[in-house]
């Protein structure tokens, strides 16, 4: 009998259609487990939720706050949920609005924007910030990533060379290396970083640098070094959910979709991340059947989030319309609108790929003006780019 | 057994394809006259953040856990949202709890129904799920009436939104606040009473020190005129420039100060103090009704897009309602006016029934007590 009766469980969980889930419905039971909360079985995530439980007695205590700001973005980066960029927004909401507001604050403040893709109020918080407390490190290195996402490559490298003498080496040439690369000097950029990781730092600090190292020599062609750095950024943080995208992106690029199978199986809840996931079994033969469900799982999110009114996830949501919906007319529309907000290598490649797809020339030559203005290293745009002339 | 597996395998075949998402909740209303209903769901992840769910704190939410809180969370959801008609508040009551899953997880669904005390073209809606818990929470409504279906986005931002009456595009979002402006004046019994008071001698005459029937039409209908456009004029000024935020006074001043100009007119006409000089008073005492106006307007929300337009669409929709007032009361009180049933107990009774209610209202706006439910709850 109870053979039976995991036999028929089986069978019912294969055939029952998706169609049953639609109507809401009382569950069998009291033991039935309807949710399971982020926080189980991650420490980190369970002494959040504590710290958000006291700051409640005392929500106007910076001293509490910032803390729980401070790890509700991590745990946001980490994982990729932005319900936590919501948490840490709900921990700052005493010093949200209004201009004066102590630097501890403002500096959270300014990192939220960024991740919230508010770059223009990112960058505005932060000028006011720096405007009086110049010798603020971690302020002027955010404004430098925040200036590199726009594309504002002598702001970010200006203060890049403003941290010098005032950290560890191994972030001013962190800091300086993106925008730099980006902007004709990818090979000494790149050089330096290699020189500076043969140094020893911090496990957190080194993953980063790794990480830059990366993606720069991914960019130069250097496939070899690329791989090797970005597997030993790996090893010192292997949950890094931004590392697994570029890494992931870096595997699809050199037509080896089998090896991101291994290396997102358990990400699918992170939307960057299921999006990658996709793309590689779409490349896949065997993988037909997962591929269609998480082809229809992406378009429902998009969705939902479209409902929302979020527009955060606009250079994933172009990749999924071209790639996999294969409409190169929305993922134009999509890629554009994404480009007038950041300007990263990824945001130029999705604009240049629709553009191409829909021969739209117009979009063609902004993004030929821009590789032109900034004497963009990037093999890959580049061959792109030939390819389209 | 084939259905409980079915459910079992519906929770469990979910699972693994559940998104990271900002929080949403999911909320439908269904509106056919003066009744609602209604379907919410709310993320339990979201839940369990405001109300603590997870009673063993083992990290899953079981059904049994959901149901032994349910009528918490129905308190907790319906405490925050309030639901408006013709300036009125709807009363929500819960009548079911289920589960369903959206994209990022299994959500509490609850189903309610509401009554609206006062019918009204359009629905105003002020929504404040997890305000303070989670500022990028999103309440995306799917409002439904005579078969039409509208979505509106409810953020930290715009808690009020009004539906109904079809507010999609500038014409018919402007006829939408020209609708609210009307129902506003017609159901705002303190403005009606307050103009009445001023309108009541225009059809009479101060002559030694008595009220006497008025002469012409020509001369009630000037007098009229005069008190109407000042009334008019000076509410028209202050509810612009409290919409638009740039004279903001409380509420509770405001309210006090519209009952305390309903008292004094009406007063006036059993102890004269003013006879010829009532316009002035109307501009006066109108400056403080615009506010009051201003008040009713920001409970409906104004729309960023088209600010002017649906500021400009109530204030028309005001005077239009008041004019239509005037229209009727002003034949019928000429055609009465000499009669005793309209100086002793239209006028004379009339102003002080309104002085009475009005000193009322003054006293419970002003220290904020309820006379009349005191009185009903005796």
């Amino acid at each position: 009998m109870p053979g039976w009766r995991s036999t028929a469980l089986a069978v019912a969980l294969v055939l029952v259609p998706a169609a049953a889930c639609a109507k809401p419905f009382v569950p069998p039971g009291d033991a039935v487990v309807l949710e399971r909360l982020p926080e189980k079985g991650d420490p980190a995530l369970a002494e959040l939720k504590r710290m958000r439980a006291a700051l409640m007695m005392s929500p106007r205590d910076l001293d509490s706050a910032a803390p729980v700001a401070r790890r509700a973005l991590d745990a946001a980066r980490t994982l990729g949920d932005p319900r936590y960029l919501g948490q840490a927004q709900a921990a700052l909401g005493p010093w949200w609005k209004g201009d004066d507001v102590p630097p501890v604050a403002l500096l959270l403040r300014a990192t939220l924007k960024q991740s919230q893709h508010d770059f223009a109020g990112s960058l505005v918080d932060l000028d006011r910030l720096l405007a009086v407390n110049p010798a603020m490190a971690q302020a002027r290195l955010t404004r430098s990533t925040v200036s590199t996402v726009v594309g504002r490559y002598a702001d970010a490298r200006r203060d890049c060379a403003e941290l010098a003498g005032k950290v560890a080496p191994i972030i001013v040439i962190g800091c300086e290396a993106t925008p730099a690369s980006l902007s004709g000097q990818a090979g000494p950029a790149y050089g330096a970083l290699v020189q500076v990781l043969a140094l020893p730092a911090a496990a957190g600090v080194r993953e980063w640098a790794l990480t830059l190292a990366a993606e720069i020599a991914a960019r130069r062609g250097d496939v070899a070094a690329a791989e090797r750095h970005f597997r030993d950024a790996r090893a010192l943080d292997p949950r890094d959910a931004y590392l697994k995208g570029a890494f992931a992106d870096f595997l699809l690029d050199r037509d080896r979709p089998g090896e991101v199978l291994p290396l997102l199986r358990d990400d699918t809840r992170n939307d960057t991340l299921l999006l990658r996931l996709a793309l590689a079994e779409q490349r896949l033969a065997d993988q037909r059947e997962r591929f269609a469900a998480h082809r229809a799982d992406l378009a429902a999110r998009f969705e939902a989030a479209r409902r929302r009114g979020d527009s955060l996830h606009r250079r994933e949501e172009a990749r999924f319309r071209l790639a996999i919906e294969k409409n190169p007319q929305a993922a134009l529309t999509l890629a554009r609108d994404n480009w007038a907000v950041q300007r990263e290598p990824a945001d130029l490649r999705i604009l240049i790929e629709a553009a191409r797809a829909s021969g739209n020339d117009d979009a063609l030559k902004t993004a030929s003006d821009w590789i032109a203005a900034h004497h963009l290293e990037d093999a890959l745009i580049v061959a792109q780019r030939e390819r389209s002339r | 057994m084939t259905r409980i597996v079915a459910l079992l395998a519906c929770v469990l075949l979910s699972v693994p394809a559940f998104a990271h998402k900002a929080s949403d909740a999911y909320l439908t209303i269904e509106r056919d006259g003066r009744s609602l209903r209604g379907q919410w769901d709310i993320a339990l992840r979201d839940l369990d953040n405001a109300l603590g769910l997870d009673a063993n704190a083992d990290g899953d939410i079981t059904w049994g856990e959901v149901r032994s809180r349910q009528t918490d969370i129905g308190a907790y959801a319906i405490s925050r949202l309030q639901v408006s008609s013709g300036g009125e508040r709807c009363s929500l009551s819960p009548t079911a709890y289920l589960i369903d899953t959206h994209t990022d997880g299994a959500y509490a669904v609850m189903t309610f129904t509401g009554a609206c005390p006062q019918p009204g073209p359009t629905l105003a809606l002020d929504y404040r799920l997890f305000e303070g818990l989670d500022p990028q929470h999103r309440g995306l409504l799917n409002f439904v009436e005579n078969g039409q279906s509208r979505s509106v986005v409810f953020s930290a931002d715009t808690p009020h939104r009004i539906v109904g009456g079809d507010s999609s595009g500038p014409v018919r979002q402007f006829v939408t606040y020209l609708n609210e402006g009307v129902w506003h004046i017609w159901t705002g019994f303190d403005h009606i009473l307050f103009l009445l008071s001023l309108l009541l001698p225009a059809v009479l005459v101060r002559h030694h020190d008595r009220w006497q029937p008025g002469a012409s039409f020509r001369a009630s209908f000037i007098d009229v005129a005069k008190v109407v456009t000042a009334f008019t004029l000076a509410h028209s000024i202050t509810l612009s420039l409290a919409a638009l935020s740039i004279v903001v006074l409380p509420s509770r001043l405001v309210e006090s100060g519209i009952a305390l100009s309903v008292v004094l007119a009406s007063l006036n006409n059993v102890f004269p103090v003013v006879a010829n000089g009532r316009w002035i008073a109307a501009f006066g005492f109108g400056l403080l009704h615009g506010f009051g106006f201003a008040g009713a307007l920001h409970d409906l929300g104004l729309p960023a897009g088209s600010l002017a337009l649906s500021l400009a669409g109530f204030n028309l929709g005001v005077e239009a309602g008041q004019l239509a007032i005037v229209m009727l009361f002003l034949p019928l009180a000429f055609a009465l006016r000499s009669t005793w049933a309209y100086r002793r107990m239209v006028f004379a009774g009339g102003s002080v029934a309104i002085a009475t209610l009005a000193s009322v209202w003054l006293v419970e706006r002003a220290f904020n007590v309820g006379v009349f439910s005191a009185l009903a709850a005796r």
